[in-house]
């Protein structure tokens, strides 16, 4: 037998059996070492990282609003990653293919369509980059795993390359007007900010909130809250770069509290020009190319903040109720009898009217079909009324709009 | 880190540094001569074989491949450039094949001498139990390049046999010169196999465990695909980003312009965690063990 033949072992066979073997167990002790090192370094580095909050001059409201208003920032390329929480059912694969069936629907077909894929960004987590260079060349990649969606806005043209499929989309700006660059803007900070500080009125409180660290750089918080009652809208907080005034972040909670329903942030950014080949682009050999004549007349994609309301008042035959944060849109679907929530529906009716809540009022009766933000209520007769409001401002605007 | 290295050995048994790359060229040896090793090898070559014929048959009426982005990554774009077709196989083969090829090497690497009846001569000759275990792990990493280099190869000849080759567009949508594009297919081939270092070092740990080379296989790719399924359990994310595979498709990162840098650094850091935390195991286990066979 050669049970220690090696040179350390030899070593170890002088001693007596009790030492060595608890030499022997105390080998042990590296890995365990190792995995302790690795917890502490991934637990405690970002703590060690976050320095606590920048000291900037102090600033009013007013004051961080004008900087936003006055930012121009024509040069940047970053980072953003967006989280979206509707707190809608979670249905798995069922609820991807109806949204992207849903999008793919318009869209003739193109998985490289705008529209079909910035629908995507209304649930889970996504990864973003967007580059900018002035108002006339603008890029926007939707990072997928092993794939990504980029949306390149280079002067007169306007491309979408899906390299999953290998599809390419064309339009240009002469047939998407103003819409393509502002297109390229809206999943990020900036545009939801916009969307924001638009409706800013005597319905809503701004205060500066102190100030953080956002990706790398020194930036303001300024909290947006809705002063009246009854809407779903807890806060909106968006943190501004205090040197260029552009929203670096930008975060909207539930009244009903937990996580975020939306947060968009820079996890980097850079005011550098971006290279100039980003936004060059020749559609590969062999991809499919779809071109599109009338992507002006197109609904642009869905945003989310205060003016969901008003935005869905844009479709057809619609009308708000109310107004500020409390707006409630409402338009005829037609359909006597509404949703086919009860027996008489069927399978899908049950399930239909499992998600939602029944409720009846003045109006007459319907269906409250409800998420962390949104909620919708679907009369018997047919009409539908929707905004970021709570369910019993659904029913009392409802019963107003009798 | 181990007393072999500092403590004084008397001078007639220290063996000359030379000596370890002795042993290493004849571990090297005995794993590629195995049949086994040439089987293992030779299904990972076939694989690209296979998708580019299937591509090439799908698409010879002038179709798309892929079917609007179904299956491996870069699938659709096979058709427009060969050189595609090193990386879809890349996607194809490091879910499953490579790791399982790596496996069954490493499983076999400690376990399998013992299995044999072969450890004990090896540590008759003056090799110290450290030196031996380095030499098995640096023997199963250079299978880890080996069987990445042949698959990527073997999907670089026959993309450039089927396919077209030139110019090709990233999946950012910008363009790249062909040389651009080798380079990067080189990159993403180093990039994989060092993916594989963190579950080389779980079945060498495995390998040190047993006396039987089929257990210690079993068990590295029975662990393989047990964490690629948890991998996959949408209510266990909070752990997910610490397991081996979960970056491993990270490579992918490597084709956008500009390369998105921060999931490749977070694979090759977890693989170097995986690969410092079985490794050092391994050392406690086998330099601790009794040798009886």
């Amino acid at each position: 037998m050669a049970p220690y033949e090696s040179d350390d072992a030899l070593a170890a066979a002088r001693d007596e059996d009790a030492p060595s073997r608890r030499r022997k167990a105390a080998r042990y002790a590296v890995p365990v070492a190792v995995v302790g090192v690795a917890a502490v370094t991934i637990g405690l580095v970002p703590a060690l990282a976050d320095s606590g909050d920048p000291d900037l001059p102090k600033i009013t409201a007013q004051q961080l609003i004008n900087k936003i208003a006055k930012s121009d920032v024509q040069q940047l390329s970053g980072t953003v990653k967006i989280t979206t929480d509707l707190g809608l059912p979670d249905l798995g694969g069922l609820e991807n293919s109806l949204v992207s069936g849903a999008g793919q629907g318009s869209g003739d077909g193109s998985s490289a369509d705008p529209q079909a894929r910035l629908t995507e960004l209304a649930s889970g987590t996504h990864t973003l980059r967007v580059a900018a260079d002035g108002p006339d060349r603008q890029k926007l990649s939707l990072l997928e795993r092993g794939a990504e969606w980029s949306l390149v806005h280079d002067g007169k043209d306007v491309w979408g390359y899906d390299s999953k499929s290998d599809e390419v989309y064309h339009s240009t700006t002469a047939a998407a007007g103003k819409g393509a660059d502002h297109r390229a803007e809206s999943p990020t900070p900036k545009g939801f900010a916009d969307e924001i500080l638009k409706s800013v009125d005597d319905t809503t409180s701004v205060t500066v909130d102190g100030t953080a660290q956002v990706a790398g750089r020194d930036a303001y918080k300024l909290l947006v809250k809705p002063k009246q009652s009854g809407t779903t809208v807890g806060a909106v907080t968006i943190d501004v770069d205090a040197k260029t005034g552009m929203p670096l972040k930008f975060t909207l909670t539930p009244k009903s509290g937990g996580a975020a329903v939306l947060d968009v942030g820079f996890t980097r950014v850079s005011f550098d020009r971006p290279a100039a080949a980003t936004f060059d682009f020749t559609p590969p050999k062999g991809a499919k190319v779809t071109e599109d004549e009338d992507a002006g007349a197109r609904e642009h994609a869905p945003k989310g903040g205060q003016d969901l309301g008003k935005r869905l008042a844009g479709a057809e035959g619609a009308k708000v109720l109310g107004k500020g944060w409390t707006a409630v849109a409402t338009f005829d679907t037609g359909a006597k009898g509404g949703l086919p929530t009860g027996s008489e529906g069927g399978d899908l009716g049950g399930f239909l009217g499992s998600l939602g809540d029944q409720v009846s009022g003045k109006f007459g009766k319907g269906t409250v079909f409800s998420t962390r933000l949104v909620n919708a209520l679907i009369t018997d007769d047919g009409k539908v009324y929707a905004g970021a409001v709570t369910k019993e401002a659904l029913v009392k605007a409802a019963d107003a709009g009798k | 880190m181990s007393r072999a290295e500092t403590a004084p050995a008397p001078a007639d048994r220290r063996p000359s540094p030379l000596w370890t790359f002795g042993l290493l060229r004849s571990e090297l040896g005995t794993t590629l001569r195995r049949w086994r090793t040439l089987a293992l090898l030779g299904v990972l070559a076939a694989v690209p074989v296979l998708v580019g014929i299937a591509v090439r048959i799908e698409t010879g009426d002038g179709s798309t491949a892929g079917g609007g982005g179904e299956g491996p990554a870069f699938l659709a774009q096979i058709t427009n450039n060969g050189l595609f077709l090193v990386f879809t196989a890349l996607a194809a083969t490091l879910p499953f094949f490579l790791p399982m090829a790596v496996g069954v090497v490493a499983g076999d690497a400690i376990a399998g001498e013992a299995g044999a009846g072969t450890l004990r001569y090896l540590l008759v000759a003056p090799a110290g139990r450290t030196r031996l275990l380095l030499t098995k792990y640096a023997t199963v990493m250079a299978f880890c390049v080996l069987a990445t280099l042949v698959v990527a190869v073997s999907a670089l000849i026959v993309g450039a046999l089927l396919f077209p080759l030139g110019e090709l567009t990233t999946i950012s949508g910008t363009r790249i010169s062909f040389t651009e594009g080798l380079g990067r297919a080189l990159l993403i081939a180093l990039v994989v196999a060092a993916s594989l270092v963190g579950v080389a070092a779980l079945g060498l740990f495995v390998s040190t465990l047993t006396n039987s080379g089929i257990a210690a296989m079993a068990t590295t790719v029975g662990l393989l695909i047990t964490v690629q399924i948890l991998d996959q359990i949408p209510q266990l994310h909070a752990i997910q980003p610490y397991l081996f595979p979960h970056y491993w498709l990270s490579f992918a990162d490597l084709m956008r312009d500009p390369v998105y840098w921060d999931d490749l650094v977070r694979n090759l850091g977890l693989q170097a965690l995986y690969a410092a935390v079985f490794g050092s195991a391994a050392w406690a286990r086998f330099t601790a063990k009794d040798i009886s066979a």
